[in-house]
């Protein structure tokens, strides 16, 4: 028997609460979800676009697409292997010099350098970031390839025992082949490499900055050193951000194309010497053909386009899963 | 001339020298703080503070927000220059010898020591067991697996945390409630096997229990270590402390002792009036 004041109450079940919100935040709500909902469609249109664009070569060339080197349409003989395999050469190098670069200079930014300074070294890297690739790709050709191929012969004089480092010739002859040693996915390398330092050091700088004040101190108090103090609390909770800083310039030097395409002398061999002259990647390929394709051809640059669209969008989910399981992950954009 | 005025308005002669139990042949080291003044910037926050902190003895600072004590805690181990605008004048003798003077390792000061915040912070990426013996990690000194397990043990024994954790030293330190990190930071402070322990209000995030059981901690570590600490809590200065020194900053000055000396005249029969007022809760 219930009480009268339970009267008129409906059954002990769980009530559906409803609030009602306020006009002005209705209209902020709506307009936030659309705008946020165009990107995904305007994201997962280009993803469509380029599958579509991509369902002709298949029909055509099937798998081999991706396993054939050459890329002769005129001969209907189209594959990206060569082309893959060099977009790969190109990203891993510039990663492997900029890494840690940027990292070093993360730590120095964050942690080393005075406070007076410290705006000024931030603008100064993000400045590098306002850069065009253009420039750097001018740059490269002009500046860095004359005086890179002398390293890469040093290099290969002294490490052509490895056979990544080898070059067709002897690099120890007086009149050695110049030609062979310009134009390498190595060199493109160092270009792409200054374009993702200023990306990588500014996510994983501000990362650090973020270390909780209170284990800097716990570290300190305990007697640590600073590079004690940077081991144990900095590095550990800017993981994240060294993750996602770095996979964010993979993607970057992936897509890489106008710095490339001033190095590139295209050539689709599948060149596993860096140092050695021709080479190709899938964005090159696409900004060098582009124009003068007929509609076949047109439809497999599209669908190495998608290749590469696939690839990116697959490094960049895997940092943003890497950095989500990190601590310092709540604090990363990627 | 008259005879036999008393000094005090108090008639407080069982109270004079109490410093509780006397331990006997207690470890830890002196610590004298000797006319220091401290800023930020131009802004001077402590006006020539003398203090002397002895072994065997918990010294508790107590005062109003603002008035410099914890300011005066970090100076003892030399976190206040953590900041950068941060300066100071006098001299804090460990032992004697200026913990401040050219030639003194910064590190080996902090080492000596040891400091427990208000928040408890431990390191989240590491096990129980590793926070405890995360000071030797960073100082620099390696051990041998048993004597690493019986520092541990011994640590988190002092700090009074032992039995609650000997099953599970492999969990993430993070993962232990507000009361158990405070005492896991106290055990890691130990573990490094400190002179001086310095704690900067540390049971005010945690709740009453937590607080009983770090109060046990600090009454059993009075016998190993020379205890400091700072806070807010007038009951908690007199369970714990047999010295105290009251902080004060009037509006716009820089802080400084008011008075200081035995935890029991201070509360029952305070020379200041300023004294007497605030430990009896009428400001502050």
């Amino acid at each position: 028997m219930a009480g009268s004041a339970e009267s008129g109450i409906s059954p002990d079940q769980p009530i559906t609460i409803r609030a009602t919100l306020p006009w002005a935040d209705r209209v902020f709500r709506r307009g936030v979800s659309g705008v946020a909902g165009l990107v995904l469609a305007l994201f997962g249109s280009i993803g469509l676009f380029l599958a579509y664009q991509s369902i002709p070569t298949f029909n055509r060339y099937g798998l081999s697409f991706l396993t054939r080197a050459n890329w002769d349409p005129e001969l209907d003989k189209v594959g990206i292997s060569s082309t893959l395999l060099g977009t790969f050469e190109v990203a891993v190098i510039a990663l492997m010099i900029a890494f840690p670069v940027a990292l070093g200079t993360a730590l120095f930014i964050s942690e080393y350098s005075p406070a007076r300074i410290r705006s000024l070294l931030i603008s100064l890297v993000d400045l590098m970031a306002a850069v065009p690739s253009v420039i750097y790709g001018a740059w490269g050709f002009f500046l860095l390839m004359p005086h890179a191929k002398l390293v890469s012969r040093w290099i290969s004089l002294y490490l052509g025992w490895i056979p990544i480092f080898r070059v067709n010739g002897d690099p120890s002859s007086a009149t050695w082949a110049q030609s062979r040693f310009v134009n390498s996915a190595f060199i493109a390398g160092i270009c792409v490499s200054l374009m993702i330092i200023p990306i990588a050091c500014s996510v994983m700088r501000g990362v650090f900055a973020q270390a909780p004040l209170g284990e800097r101190e716990a570290a300190y108090a305990l007697g640590s050193t600073r590079w004690g103090m940077v081991h144990t609390v900095v590095l550990p909770f800017g993981r994240g951000g060294i993750i996602g800083g770095t996979m964010l310039g993979l993607g970057r030097a992936l897509g890489e194309t106008i710095a490339v395409l001033f190095i590139i002398s295209l050539n689709f061999n599948i060149n596993f010497r860096i140092l050695q002259s021709g080479f190709s990647t899938i964005s090159a390929l696409i900004a060098n053909d582009f124009g003068e394709s007929t509609k076949p051809q047109l439809a497999a640059l599209f669908t190495a386009g998608l290749v590469l669209f696939i690839i990116t969008l697959a490094v960049n989910t895997g940092a943003a899963v890497l950095i989500g399981r990190s601590r310092s992950g709540a604090a990363t954009e990627i | 001339m008259q005879a036999a005025q008393p000094t005090s308005d108090f008639d407080v002669p069982a109270l004079a020298p109490d410093f509780g139990p006397e331990v006997l042949h207690p470890k830890g080291a002196h610590l004298d703080a000797v006319a220091v003044s401290a800023w930020f910037g131009t802004n001077k926050v402590l006006e020539r503070v003398s203090l002397s902190m002895s072994p065997g003895t918990v010294t508790a600072l107590i005062g109003p927000s603002g008035c410099g004590k914890s300011t005066f805690l970090r100076i003892l181990n030399r976190m206040h220059e953590m900041v950068p605008i941060a300066k100071l004048a006098g001299q804090v003798r460990l032992d004697g010898k200026d913990i401040y003077a050219p030639g003194q390792r910064l590190t080996e000061t902090r080492k000596r020591i040891g400091m427990v915040f208000q928040k408890p912070n431990p390191f989240p990426t590491m096990s129980i067991g590793e926070n405890v013996t995360a000071g030797l990690k960073l100082t620099g000194v390696r051990l041998g697996k048993s004597d690493r397990d019986a520092l541990i043990e011994r640590s988190l024994s002092r700090a009074g945390l032992w039995t609650e954790v000997k099953d599970r030293l492999g969990n993430a330190g993070g993962a232990l409630s507000g009361g158990q990190q405070q005492r896991l930071c106290i055990a890691r402070s130990l573990a490094v096997d400190p002179d001086v322990l310095l704690m900067d209000e540390p049971c005010s995030a945690l709740d009453p229990t937590s607080t009983f059981r770090v109060e046990q901690t600090i009454a059993e570590l009075r016998s190993e270590v020379t205890v400091v600490i700072v806070t807010h809590n007038m009951q908690q200065a007199a369970r714990v402390s047999q010295q105290c020194a009251f902080f004060l900053a009037a509006q716009g000055t820089p802080g400084g002792i008011v008075e200081a000396g035995p935890t029991t005249k201070i509360f029952s029969a305070p020379e200041d009036p300023r004294t007497e007022d605030y430990v009896n809760g009428r400001f502050g």
